[in-house]
């Protein structure tokens, strides 16, 4: 049954991928199975409103039940509501001839005298005043409202939307006719999980941690889920596992800084404090490690349902394996610690260039995941033009289902990418592998001096004649994804 | 570290050949109650080397696991092996101590309950 959604205007590319692997979650696709992962095409149904953009926060989804609806939009950060449309229209006549030819099967078990109700009035690209609403609920008289109404908990919330064809839309091209929509409420979005979680209150920070929206947003990429086992190989503070353990997962970190990982800032400012802030289980492990020389015992393989995580790019954070740099470049020979040093002591670690590390966490997922696991991590892409480099790291163990752009500068941005494991993990795939990593650093990567983004981001503007000023002025101001 | 950890970790210093399980040194053990999951129980269980484990286990100080890894049905119905599993799996702590391994006696050490895998400059 088609369905409306309408979204939170931000984070556009993270919109619909969210709503797909929640469906895939919650058993949207469930008739539609076929036992090879690798076939299987776990797509909804999309349609835009008539005059809309395709970034426009309204759309209309296919849904195989309400219950599925109602899960997917109550589990999801940037659903605003899931609604049943009882009507449409261009004008407030065309949405009455709409809503009263819907079916009465479909609407009198929702007007029941019985039932609480409210109705609530919203408009996207203006603002309404409260005579403006009180108006438009008055206009719906013509719906035989039978229960009582219940401002704060009803049993049935309405919804009358209006998208008007003003010149500005909220940075969006406008809407070239106006669009109303009347429907009643299936679910929407917990949005009080962001201030509960933000990081402004987090007991244990660090500089890369993640903030909780975009935290909870690779969770539901990911899908973590009461009884699954969750892995993050670049923990630092445990802001993924905190989203994941709200999901109910069980979570599982390593990272290769000690001080992070075990010290944090003192015995009540660690990993354990941020979970203990928010009563949620703490992590079943955390280890030291390197992702470059797991620790893994040979032979273990698909144990995590998910691996999460946030990858050094080499801008604020660089990433660091195991070997001290002199030793890996032949500087000088391989030394053994004395005795009496090796307790405390820390080996040297040399940088770790972020196409080796990602090359690394894709053979470390292949092997580790089980099969369907999803592995989500963000890739960071330098933006040329508003286009966006769109050659993304592979691995012939897994299909990608989405990638979402985040911009972060005017030069740099990141994605998130979510992967599914289709293939089971063989010495012929891992050197495969290798060997399109390798191809994959010589035709994609120019761009990453030294294998990281650092110089790419922070070096100073190119100067150039006054052409290149006069150019971004006179570009259309379309925010699209800086939303 | 739990004994799930445990059961995952392998020495891989260059030229050691086998270098899983390795052996617990156990200075401190704390017990730390986890919430019960069967399913989560159900689908670790293929993955644990039980003989690994139920020595760990010994080392830890818990005695009751069976020597024997039961028929995987077993955890479909019988919630006292379950129970028992769990504590063993998810409860035991080591949270002072080190992990050796079989082959070079190399100790890498657990503090606060997290072991260190870093593989020193010659190990690698």
């Amino acid at each position: 049954m088609w369905y409306l959604c309408v979204f939170y205007h931000r984070l556009l590319d993270y919109r619909k991928p969210e709503v797909e692997s929640l469906a895939d979650l919650f058993g949207a696709f469930e008739d539609k199975q076929s036992p090879d992962f690798a076939t299987r095409n776990r797509v909804l149904e999309w349609r835009l409103p008539k005059h809309h953009h395709p970034d426009s926060p309204f759309h209309f989804v296919n849904l195989p039940s309400e219950d599925v609806a109602r899960n997917i939009a109550n589990r999801s950060i940037l659903v605003k509501g899931i609604y049943e449309l009882w009507g449409e229209g261009s004008s407030f006549e065309e949405l009455k001839e709409a809503v009263t030819s819907y079916p009465d099967e479909r609407k009198l078990p929702y007007l029941e005298s019985e039932s609480t109700f409210k109705i609530t009035v919203d408009s996207f690209g203006k603002v309404m005043s409260l005579h403006e609403q009180k108006e438009r609920i008055w206009g719906l008289s013509y719906i035989p409202f039978k229960g009582r109404v219940n401002l704060k908990n009803p049993d049935h919330n309405f919804w009358l939307m209006e998208t008007d064809d003003n010149a500005t839309n909220n940075g969006l091209p406008p809407v070239v006719q106006r669009r109303i929509f009347f429907g009643r409420e299936v679910g929407g979005a917990d949005r009080k999980l962001i201030p509960t979680y933000q990081l402004k209150s987090r007991t244990y920070l660090g500089p890369t941690a993640m903030d909780a929206e975009m935290a909870f947003l690779m969770a539901n990429q990911a899908q973590a889920a009461p009884g699954k086992l969750v892995y993050d190989p670049f923990v630092g503070t445990g802001s993924i596992l905190v989203s994941a353990a709200h999901f109910g997962a069980m979570t599982m970190g390593a990272d290769i800084d000690i001080r992070v990982v075990r010290d944090g800032r003192g015995p009540d400012c660690n990993v354990w404090s941020n979970f203990k802030q928010y009563g949620l289980p703490m992590p079943i492990a955390l280890l030291r490690a390197d992702n470059n020389l797991p620790p893994w015992r040979h032979g273990l393989k698909e144990v995590f349902d998910a691996i999460i995580c946030d990858p050094p790019y080499g801008v604020r954070a660089g990433g660091r394996k195991s070997g001290g740099r002199k030793l890996l470049k032949g500087v000088v020979g391989p030394y053994t610690v004395p005795d009496d040093k090796r307790a405390d002591h820390i080996p040297s670690t040399a940088p770790y260039s972020l196409l080796e590390c990602v090359h690394d966490l894709l053979d470390l997922a292949a092997r580790m995941l089980v099969m369907g696991g999803r592995l989500v991590f963000f890739y960071p892409v330098l933006r040329e033009d508003d286009s966006v480099e769109d050659h993304f790291p592979e691995h012939p163990c897994f299909k990608l289902v989405a990638t979402s752009e985040q911009i972060l500068s005017s030069r740099y941005g990141r994605v998130l990418l979510s992967m599914v494991k289709t293939s089971s993990y063989t010495e012929e795939l891992a050197l495969a592998a290798r060997i399109k990593h390798l191809e994959f650093k010589e035709n994609h990567t120019k761009w990453l001096e030294n294998g990281n983004l650092h110089s790419s981001v922070f070096s100073p503007a190119d100067v150039e004649s006054g052409d290149l000023k006069v150019s971004k002025e006179s570009k259309p101001k379309y925010r699209g994804k800086y939303v | 570290m739990r004994l799930l950890t445990h059961n995952m970790l392998s020495s891989n210093i260059k030229g050691v050949t086998n270098g899983f399980p390795l052996r617990i040194e156990v200075e401190k053990v704390v017990e730390k109650q986890v919430e019960i999951n069967h399913d989560f129980l159900r689908n670790i269980f293929p993955k644990i080397d039980w003989k690994a484990f139920f020595d760990a286990s010994r080392v830890m100080g818990y005695a009751e696991l069976p020597e024997e890894a039961p028929e995987p049905l077993v955890l479909e119905s019988d919630l006292e092996f379950l129970r028992k599993f769990h504590h063993a799996l998810l409860e035991l702590h080591l949270e002072e101590g080190a992990l050796v391994c079989p082959e070079t006696g190399r100790k890498f050490p657990v503090n606060k309950g997290i072991p260190n895998m870093l593989l020193h400059e010659d190990e690698v």
